[in-house]
């Protein structure tokens, strides 16, 4: 009996706190003019700070609209998005041709709104004082499959540089930044040597950096911009001078090839709803200034311009 | 002499390898206690708690998070304790001893041995797609509840196996019936154990991260949920979203909501310690 009594006392207890807190969220209800309804978004983690910096300042501007972001990963979010069961997708790459099949499928059509740029950052230790700038040939060298276990010392890539070992951190292969990265530089999406410190979380890479004089590592921007004093950010040369990435030359394309655009994907059906289509409008109007608070780095004005107008003219084609 | 002096020698080793080991553990999980601590027990404030996810750190607090985590706590509970109760029971106290019943015994040890991730993708499965629930409190309710019924079911099992024989037997002797021997006599002695059971193994279901990002947890919810079919975050979740942040302030905010998950931790464990000494004092035989 008292075990019985106990029980009910304690999920009472529990639904007590649950309820109290719930009334708290209440107080904006009495503002009928404002759109109801639910934006559904799941998708990349890369992408994911931008999407929760537009959710937090789009509920000022629309309360009563309930905005959930998941982190399922590109490529996890696709397929949901696929299903019909998200109205946006977060992508730090572009749709494969399978996701692309996958929605046909199931009648979803959707369009692809570019919303900011990242940068790839090469770094090294500090302590390091020999590396001035890194060649694409030189980073594909030492990334790319053939280099396991034979491309091992700095004095493989470039005569002058010693002749010690250097270790390799990246982040691990499911990654979107992984994909683009081998892409850029290897030349094949998912294709590099695996002997290399993998890891999905980026702050353990800046930490094996700082740790390891020899280290060579790649990761976003935004994970050296707040750890600036304790690494060595390498500009990299393509064609003419070597290109540190900064705001201004992954926003112009000059850090190259290194620089890549990030997505949303929002599909017809749910454009539907006056809801999401508010929600993407706010989206392309205030990344510009979001985007940049979060880490990323902004299109240039003329370029979101271009983003609002292909949306407007998809939603009107839906209509 | 010889022999003697390096059996000693042994025996004395031995004991101070055994202290090494022992402290080793302990070392290692004080430093990390007192380094979670020293980062975030200044984060912790009314506002942390209240707050909802915001891209500034300093403003983002763990509200969604936390109700979600209670939330899944209650509906878990509702859920696992009367199946995985009656279970026990079941199988200790009706079930007949055959090949059948060591089979199913055999099962369930080994389904307390699965990845908490395989149960992710079951409930996605069942839950969440067949049975149309979404990514909901539910569909994690029911996800975390199949993945600490193994756990219920061997703690009432143990704790009823624990009952002397002859209560029940002097229970029978009153001329009571099978079901009143149980609800009456075995039950309330043997619950002390399965309370004790119940409580870790739902302090197991606060922790996990990864079967629920299966079937849906979301990271970015600013609304506490009003009914089961509401979506929702935990606690693990949105620590995991802030380790992995590049800012430093996430790391802090992190620390913080750890220090919140390791309270509700202890304090359930400090429940389950608690309840085991009283029934056992009040219990006599």
């Amino acid at each position: 009996m008292t075990l019985k009594a106990n029980l009910t006392l304690a999920l009472l207890a529990t639904s007590i706190i649950i309820a109290s807190c719930g009334s708290k969220d209440s107080t904006s209800e009495r503002d009928t003019t404002k759109i109801k309804g639910e934006v559904k978004i799941d998708g990349s983690s890369t992408v994911y700070p931008i999407t929760e910096a537009i959710a937090e300042e789009f509920r000022s501007e629309q309360p009563n609209v309930r905005v959930t972001v998941g982190v399922s990963g590109t490529g996890g979010g696709f397929k949901k998005f696929s299903r019909g069961e998200t109205d946006i997708n977060d992508a730090s790459r572009p749709i494969k041709d399978k996701e692309a099949e996958a929605c046909r499928q199931n009648n979803i059509n959707y369009v692809e709104l570019t919303v900011a740029y990242d940068g790839l950052a090469i770094v090294i230790n500090p302590k390091n004082d020999w590396v001035d700038h890194f060649t694409v040939e030189e980073l594909k060298k030492i990334w790319e499959p053939a280099a396991q276990e034979t491309i091992t010392k700095w004095s493989q890539i470039r005569p002058e540089w010693p002749d010690e070992e250097f270790s390799l951190y990246g982040p691990g292969v499911a990654s979107g930044t992984y994909d683009y990265f081998t892409e850029a530089v290897v030349g094949e999406s998912g294709s590099s040597r695996g002997d290399y410190t993998a890891s999905e979380d980026d702050n353990v890479l800046v930490q094996g950096i700082i740790g390891d004089k020899n280290a060579i590592g790649f990761f976003g921007l935004a994970y050296y911009e707040e750890n600036q004093n304790s690494l060595k950010l390498i500009p990299v040369k393509n064609e003419g001078e070597p290109v540190l990435p900064t705001l201004e030359t992954v926003k112009s394309g000059e850090y190259s090839p290194l620089s890549r655009p990030i997505f949303i994907y929002v599909s017809d059906v749910a454009l539907k709803r006056p809801a999401v289509e508010a929600f993407v409008n706010f989206y392309l109007a205030n990344a510009a200034e979001l985007v940049q608070d979060v880490g990323y780095i902004p299109l240039p004005k003329e370029e979101y311009q271009k983003e609002i107008s292909e949306f407007e003219s998809f939603t009107n084609r839906g209509k | 002499m010889n022999n003697t002096l390096k059996n000693r020698l042994i025996d004395s080793g031995f004991k101070y390898f055994a202290i090494f080991c022992t402290f080793f553990g302990l070392i290692v999980l004080a430093i990390f206690i007192i380094q979670i601590l020293i980062e975030g027990v200044g984060r912790i404030d009314w506002g942390f708690l209240t707050s909802l996810p915001s891209r500034r750190a300093s403003k983002a607090g763990i509200l969604t998070a936390w109700t979600g985590t209670a939330w899944i706590l209650g509906l878990t509970a509702l859920i696992s304790i009367p199946l995985g109760v009656a279970a026990g029971i079941y199988l200790e106290e009706y079930g007949k001893k055959n090949r059948l019943a060591s089979i199913i015994e055999v099962n369930i040890a080994n389904l307390a041995g699965v990845p908490s991730i395989i149960y992710g993708l079951l409930g996605l499965e069942i839950f969440v797609r067949t049975l149309n629930f979404g990514g909901s409190l539910l569909a994690g309710a029911f996800t975390l509840a199949l993945l600490i019924l193994p756990i219920i079911i061997v703690a009432t099992r143990e704790a009823l196996k624990a009952v002397p024989k002859s209560l029940r037997e002097a229970s029978f002797g009153m001329g009571a019936t099978k079901w009143q021997t149980i609800w009456y006599q075995t039950l309330p002695a043997a619950s002390g154990g399965i309370l004790t059971g119940i409580i870790l193994a739902l302090s197991r279901a606060v922790g996990e991260t990864a079967p629920l990002i299966v079937i849906g947890a979301l990271a970015y919810v600013p609304f506490v949920a009003r009914t089961p079919m509401d979506e929702f975050t935990v606690l693990p979740m949105q620590i995991f979203n802030w380790v992995s942040r590049p800012q430093h302030g996430f790391i802090v905010n992190a620390a913080a909501a750890i220090i919140i998950l390791l309270l509700i931790t202890f304090v359930m464990n400090g429940i389950a310690i608690y309840l085991r000494n009283k029934w056992q004092k009040k219990v006599n035989w």
